[in-house]
């Protein structure tokens, strides 16, 4: 992990709430995988005054440049849509653990809403290059909000969409989604983010089916560094007891057979 | 004859807390610093390693989410998290074995009786410089009650654990009460070596679209930059009662804001928020503090110590 400032190659809204920021991160040492994040101070001021955690949306490794699909919702990420082409970002990663990819011999699923579609994108990418094939359920408030769609349908992944809007994104129906998916495809690992009922869903069935499955948690973080125990989760241990964990340190991204969903 | 310039190199950074001789005065604050963070800082140039306040047993913690933003600061209510003092004995400890700078423990207890038989415990160990305190946390009583309210259970406290370790005490005290100054003499009278001024300030926030607090344990600590000018305010008042050297905690963002807290009073400076928003705070602060010195070619940093000019 480092404290870096990198150049904005671009940072320009794609939707109505949705933005898209490039930076150049040939300084950083280290390599990034799908599911870490980096740390952002959104403004160099007292308000905002927390560093934001951003998951990585895509990773071009030949060009050195990290992207970032991030949800404009409060003040912090408002002063970040003010960050221009050729400014600075002061970012802090990458941190965290990554996504395992663990799908060779069939398909990979994805099940993310809202925001979570930007962290399981870097996880389709990885699984384009190497030639995993790999399915989506994206699940959003509006089909405005589905934006990441296309990015994945680019890596050859098979895109379903389900929206409120539509009235098909309830659990019940993306169940029974998943449920043909599964029937269907060669489905030997799942991933989710975004979304606390979804990710209860996908734990039953991968639990049923005796699927590899992982899950990225999103929390509000204070260090990012594992040193103030701001984020949290519990995790049940195969022996049945419950060991609380860090979400920046020993996640973000967890076996979801183990997460205790609150 | 003129002296000779002060340069970088010139510099006399090194304090003195209750025996301690630390080679300057910036350290982290307890429960904003571990050993995870040495792949950004190097420990070996900082005053002393504080890690996160241990309880006897293990503890949980309190509900999420435990950290809120604010303007100027952030409310956290993690509630001391711990693996219980063997886990600390055993683990914790061990990790910082690699440093040449003094460790200095943090204890939480719910009895006069725990505190005094975790520092007869810890204090025992030799890789442990000095005791702090923690009778302040806001988070683990009802109502954000801590253990150090009240002045005769602090003087009680101290008067115990001095009882059980030679090690230098320092008594981290509440912003939490009417008059610090009033628990700042009882933690004297009962032998403390050094004060912490102070912990975080008991707050709350509302999210007005859900009308939740924001926290999940409802209220918590208030830390960062908002801060800072309360805690100017207690060292400048508990300099002014007590001889004991003073550990400013509180909102400390940049030299300008320790050097200040210096003038107030304070002999170190803990930084703990600010190591959140720029991982690499506690160095880049000493580096500001030479620069200060340099600047108005002061020699010795102890000269800042209480140097506000008050006519």
């Amino acid at each position: 992990m480092k404290a870096a400032k990198l150049r904005v190659l671009e940072n320009r809204q794609v939707s109505e709430r949705y933005w898209h920021m490039v930076v150049d991160a040939a300084e950083l040492p280290d390599e990034v995988k799908p599911g870490q994040f980096f740390n952002v101070r959104c403004a160099d001021e007292i308000y905002p005054l927390l560093r934001r955690p951003f998951s990585i949306y895509k990773i071009n490794k030949r060009e050195r440049t990290l992207e970032f699909l991030y949800l404009v919702k409060g003040v912090g990420t408002q002063r970040l849509t003010e960050i221009r082409a050729g400014e600075k970002a002061d970012v802090f990663g990458p941190l965290g653990t990554g996504f395992n990819l663990n799908a060779e011999d069939g398909a990979m699923l994805m099940l993310a809403r809202g925001v979570g579609i930007a962290t399981l994108a870097a996880l389709a990418q990885e699984a384009a290059e190497k030639g995993v094939r790999s399915v989506a359920v994206l699940s959003a408030r509006s089909r405005n909000d589905l934006l990441a769609a296309e990015t994945l349908e680019s890596y050859g992944a098979k895109v379903y969409k389900v929206t409120d809007e539509e009235g098909n994104s309830d659990v019940a129906s993306v169940g029974k989604l998943l449920e043909g998916i599964f029937r269907e495809e060669n489905i030997t690992a799942a991933y989710t983010c975004g979304s606390k009922r979804l990710a209860e869903l996908l734990q039953r069935m991968a639990a049923d089916k005796h699927i590899f499955a992982e899950i990225a948690l999103e929390e509000n973080m204070g260090c990012a560094m594992g040193v103030c125990f701001a984020c949290v989760c519990d995790i049940q241990e195969q022996d049945g007891s419950v060991r609380t964990v860090r979400v920046c340190k020993e996640g973000p991204v967890f076996p979801l057979e183990q997460v205790v969903i609150a | 004859m003129s002296e000779t310039r002060v340069t970088p190199e010139t510099l006399n950074l090194e304090v003195r807390i209750g025996g301690l001789r630390l080679q300057n005065p910036i350290m982290p604050a307890s429960g904003a610093f571990g050993q995870e963070m040495d792949e950004v800082v190097d420990f070996n140039r900082i005053a002393a390693i504080v890690p996160k306040s241990i309880t006897k047993e293990p503890r949980k913690g309190n509900l999420t989410p435990r950290v809120c933003e604010v303007p100027g600061g952030m409310i956290n209510s993690i509630g001391i998290q711990s693996k219980g003092l063997e886990y600390y004995l055993a683990k914790t400890i061990p990790s910082f074995k690699g440093y040449d700078v003094p460790l200095i423990s943090s204890i939480s207890a719910d009895s006069v009786e725990e505190f005094a038989e975790m520092a007869e415990t810890i204090g025992a160990l030799p890789e442990v410089a000095a005791l702090e305190l923690n009778i302040s946390c806001p988070n683990l009583k009802g109502n954000g009650l801590a253990f150090g309210m009240d002045p005769e259970v602090t003087r009680r406290l101290m008067v115990r654990v001095k009882e059980v370790t030679d090690k230098p005490i320092i008594a981290k005290l509440s912003p939490n009460v009417t008059s610090i100054q009033e628990i700042a003499i009882a933690a004297e009278e009962g032998g403390a070596d050094a004060l912490n001024v102070a912990n975080t300030i008991l707050a709350m926030a509302i999210d007005i679209h859900s009308r939740r607090p924001k926290i999940g344990n409802v209220m918590g600590g208030l830390s960062g930059p908002s801060v800072k000018p309360i805690i100017v305010r207690m060292i400048y008042q508990v300099r002014q009662v007590s001889k004991l050297p003073i550990i400013g905690c509180g909102g400390v963002m940049n030299g300008e804001d320790a050097i200040e807290m210096m003038l107030a009073g304070a002999t170190a400076v803990q930084v703990g928020t600010a190591s959140f928003i720029n991982p690499t705070a506690l160095t880049d602060i000493l580096e500001e503090i030479k620069g200060y010195m340099v600047q108005y070619q002061i020699r010795d940093v102890n000269e800042l110590i209480g140097g506000v000019r008050i006519s």
